[in-house]
């Protein structure tokens, strides 16, 4: 008989141990997957997490892909772990980062073709902005009528979406494109082009703002009030409660904290990788970074080695798809059985397992 | 009926016998080497100071936790239950201190809820009619549980082992919170159930009690079985020097005269958060400065809306309550520490205490604005753990270090440590709830005389609690808290048990004391 026991305190040694337990779980069970798609399963695995950094080919491309990808899963995680940690989901981080692209865009677009060194820096201002903005619909609505924001802010994702398609048709279309949907590429309008910093290594003013939010999430958590509150409310409301923390505030400050960063991301891409504002410009970045929180065990460091790891399956996925030939839909049901098997595991660092009955000396 | 009950010869009968039982936890041994045994129709007492193993012995016989050496025999048979489930088959029956009811559902779905083959609902309802008229314990199977008392509650978890006819029924600290009234219902029904046979285990640490209704005793002190005795024989304080080791001091009163009006509470009245709650209505008291108020009622009569209203966790009117004539009543939980006025609530964890938590980031819990323990939103944490370890040292809470969980304390020593958190902070003002729930006798005498020498230092202090021992003992005034009302309060000293029970407003009491006839 399999039992399970509640440890005192949370093991220390598991809590560590259970996101690689949960990537091996997966490369078994992605390895089942893709042999009975009838292709090679180490093979396809070493596609993945192997080929990306160290294939003689395809490597020098592929190489600083992995920080454009990770930057800005590893951006908004940052901020999603803040609320998740203290019982408030927001699931609409792929709005806030199209609104927050939007604002970034906007400001570039509407001040074109000035050239003038303050204009990147109101862009990133803009950008955490729009974020913001959108996350506090949910915010206000749950603080205000009770709301609840898993559903108000997810529901915004698709109202986003719609403003999304509306500027790249309306108002934000490039007036020199010949008609077809999309702004001008901010890459080539250099006073707001969100270039390389390092040529060749992906390494963009995205990635170096997500590195700094890692650094500023786990000083905030360890040694800060406000880090101490969340943690409070979310492990135990009631007492959180007793020692003076706001629910209302705290909705309002995680929520926010989240948009913003959301939103930076989503302006830091808008000017860099992805150059312009277009239909199906979000590519699901606010969805994944959901997945990269708790895969990080909603821990700063954690996420940044998480990001990094997700990042690798996309585009580790992309290859297997392109050399390979693997549906698109079997990688991401490899990378939805990373979630399904960090969370099943989870339950090891707070509860020990005991096979059979323990023999008494 | 408290007559002399023939002494057993327990070798012939012995029920459980237990040997050489130890369970150890990272950094302290739990049980080390337990010997007992208990026999049929025996009510035996497990005694000991917090912390001593008590609670770690009877998971074990419960099949809660799994010893790490020893061995079990039932009926003389080896026995190492897997698990709860496997214990009750063996009928082991185990009533838990803290409850473990739905509020929205009836009595009936409870019970139904903890059986492994439950009968129709018709069926059920009629046994636990029969069952409580038996034993009398008065209990209606449709009422929803969220409106009992206490003791209610706590027949209901002694119904639903009953209906499995137990051979043997454990009860972890029962009366901690029950009225005198249903304490005695509660003995009427556990003698009669050890008469027709049923061995008793009774952990408490009411010494009186314990006196009255039990035939044996057995001492646990720090893990080890240090004696065996029968309870009749000695008096309370030689048991507490049992379990402590040493001799016990009662609490010392300096007498001093209270000084100026330092709390004053006009016309407060709160709807209750909790939809079983119940509502303040027109509380109004003042606190001077160096007294003890003592509070007392069944708890569920506003104990907590009033903790909750003068610790800030609610809001109420600003000039509801009054700091030295300044309006405090619109400020929350931070601001009121800051001027000084703390509170220690009753339920220690989820509510005083974060139960995942290190007592140090406990201690941050209430102590960071008046310990310094953060600066510019920076937290301090070695001054942090510096606090907890200087609580932990004047309040001999047993825990291996600051570094450990709030919810790996066994329950007295958490209650220390909450109480003296507040109570080193140097309040003005001090409101503590049940401040000696599930502590030993020897600690709780610690916490009353810490309460005393506190008011001594010129502190006010407001004494919530169910024990009525307890506030005539420390309080200089007394008042009721009955359904949301407070009498008057009256000066402690020289009031009557009539008085007091005309105070408490009686009616409740009234009907329970008669069925317990
Ligand atoms: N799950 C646990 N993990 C770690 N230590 C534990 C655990 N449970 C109990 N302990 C420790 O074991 C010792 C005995 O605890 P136990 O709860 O049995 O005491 P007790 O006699 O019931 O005390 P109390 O009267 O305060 O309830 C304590 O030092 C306690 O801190
Ligand atoms: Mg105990």
């Amino acid at each position: 008989m399999i039992r399970l026991e509640k440890r005192p305190q949370p093991s220390r040694a598991w809590t560590v141990a259970t996101p690689l337990l949960a990537v091996a779980l997966t490369m078994v069970a992605g390895g089942l997957m893709f042999a009975l798609l009838g292709k090679d399963p180490v093979v396809a695995i070493r596609t993945i997490f192997w080929d990306p950094l160290f294939h003689e080919q395809f490597a020098s491309y592929s190489r600083p892909q992995l920080l454009v990808k990770a930057g800005p899963l590893i951006l908004i995680a940052t901020g999603l772990s803040l609320g998740f940690r203290a019982g408030i989901w927001n699931i609409g981080a792929e709005g806030q980062y199209i609104m927050g692209a939007l604002a970034g865009a906007g400001v570039a677009l509407a001040l074109y073709p000035l050239d003038a060194w303050f204009l990147f820096p109101l862009m990133v201002l803009a950008g955490a902005l729009g974020g913001w903005a959108w996350a506090m619909i949910p915010a206000i609505l749950k603080t205000r009528f009770r709301t609840n924001e898993i559903l108000v802010s997810l529901l915004l994702v698709y109202v986003a979406e719609q403003v999304l398609a509306s500027m790249a048709l309306g108002l934000m279309k490039n007036p020199e494109g010949g008609g077809f949907p999309g702004s001008r590429n901010l890459q080539h309008y250099p006073a707001a082009a969100n270039t390389e910093l390092i040529a060749g290594t992906g390494m963009h003013w995205g990635v170096a703002a997500a590195f700094i939010a890692v650094i500023a999430a786990y000083v905030l958590l360890t040694r800060h009030i406000l880090g101490f509150q969340i943690r409070l409310a979310g492990q135990s409301p009631r007492a959180a409660r007793f020692a003076g923390v706001n629910p209302n505030a705290l909705v309002v400050i995680c929520l926010g904290l989240s948009g913003a960063l959301a939103g930076l991301a989503g302006m830091f891409e808008v000017a860099g990788p992805a150059g312009r504002v277009n239909i199906g410009f979000n590519q699901g970045y606010g969805f994944t970074a959901i997945i990269v929180a708790f895969l990080g065990r909603l821990h700063p460091v954690g996420i940044l080695l998480a990001g990094l790891l997700m990042a690798l399956t996309y585009i580790g996925g992309e290859l297997a798809q392109f050399m390979l030939g693997i549906p698109s839909a079997a990688i991401q049901a490899f990378q939805g059985m990373l979630l399904f098997f960090l969370l099943g595991v989870d339950v090891l660092s707070n509860y020990r397992i005991r096979l059979g009955r323990r023999r008494i000396a | 009926m408290d007559g002399e009950r023939p002494r057993r010869d327990r070798r012939v009968k012995a029920l459980l016998t237990v040997e050489g039982l130890t369970k150890a936890y990272p950094g302290v041994v739990a049980n080390d080497r337990v010997d007992f045994d208990i026999a049929e129709g025996e009510i035996h007492a497990l005694l000991g100071e917090n912390g001593a193993g008590k609670s770690t012995l009877v998971k074990m016989i419960y099949g809660l936790a799994q010893p790490d050496a020893g061995r079990m025999t039932l009926r003389g048979q080896p026995y190492a239950p897997a698990g709860p489930g496997a214990a009750r088959a063996s009928g082991v029956a185990l009533v838990f201190q803290h409850f473990s009811l739905f509020d929205a559902l009836s009595v009936a779905e409870n019970i139904a809820l903890g059986m492994e083959t439950p009968p129709p609902m018709r069926r059920l309802a009629a046994r636990i009619r029969e069952v409580s008229e038996t034993y009398g314990l008065p209990l209606t199977p449709d009422r929803l549980v969220g409106g009992l008392s206490a003791g209610e509650r706590q027949r209901v978890e002694i119904i639903r082992c009953l209906l499995q006819d137990p051979r043997l029924l454990i009860m972890d600290e029962p009366t901690s919170v029950l009225t005198p009234q249903e304490v005695a219902i509660l003995f009427a029904t556990l003698r009669k159930l050890a008469a027709e046979g049923t061995a008793i285990l009774y952990i408490s640490h009411k010494l009186e009690e314990i006196r009255s209704l039990c035939d044996r005793a057995t001492i646990l002190r720090r893990g080890r079985v240090v004696e065996s005795c029968n309870p009749r024989e000695k008096t309370a304080a030689d048991l507490a020097e049992m379990m402590v080791g040493a001799k016990l001091t009662a609490p010392s009163r300096a007498g001093g005269n209270p000084g100026g009006v330092v709390l004053e509470v006009s016309g407060l009245s709160l709807p209750s958060a909790n939809p079983f709650g119940t509502s303040l209505r027109d509380v109004s008291f003042s606190v001077r400065a160096g007294e003890i108020l003592g509070i007392g009622g069944v708890a569920g009569n506003g104990q907590d809306e009033l903790l909750d209203a003068l610790s800030g966790e609610a809001a109420v009117a600003a000039g509801a309550v009054r700091l030295r004539g300044q309006p405090i009543g619109a400020l929350g939980p931070g601001p009121r520490r800051r001027v000084a006025v703390l509170a220690a609530p009753e339920e220690r964890l989820g509510h005083a205490a974060a139960p995942d938590m290190s007592l140090t980031e406990n201690a941050m819990l209430t102590a960071a604005i008046r310990e310094g323990l953060a600066a510019r939103g920076f937290l301090k944490w070695p001054a942090a753990k510096a606090f907890a370890e200087r609580v932990i040292a004047a309040f001999d809470v047993r825990t291996p270090g600051p570094g450990n969980a709030a919810r790996s304390l066994s329950g007295g020593n958490l209650q220390k440590f909450v109480i003296g958190r507040e109570v080193l902070q140097r309040p003005e003002v001090l409101v503590v709830n049940q401040p000696t729930w599930g502590v030993d006798a020897s600690a709780a005498a610690a916490i009353r005389q810490a309460l005393l020498d506190l008011a001594a230092s010129g502190t006010a202090v407001i004494v919530i609690s169910q024990d009525l021992d307890e506030l005539m003992e420390i309080s200089d005034r007394f008042a009721a808290l009955n359904e949301g009302r407070l009498s008057p309060p009256r000066p402690a000293q020289g009031l009557t048990l009539e008085e007091i029970g005309l105070m408490l407003g009686g009616a409740h009491d009234m009907e329970v004391a008669h069925v317990a006839e």
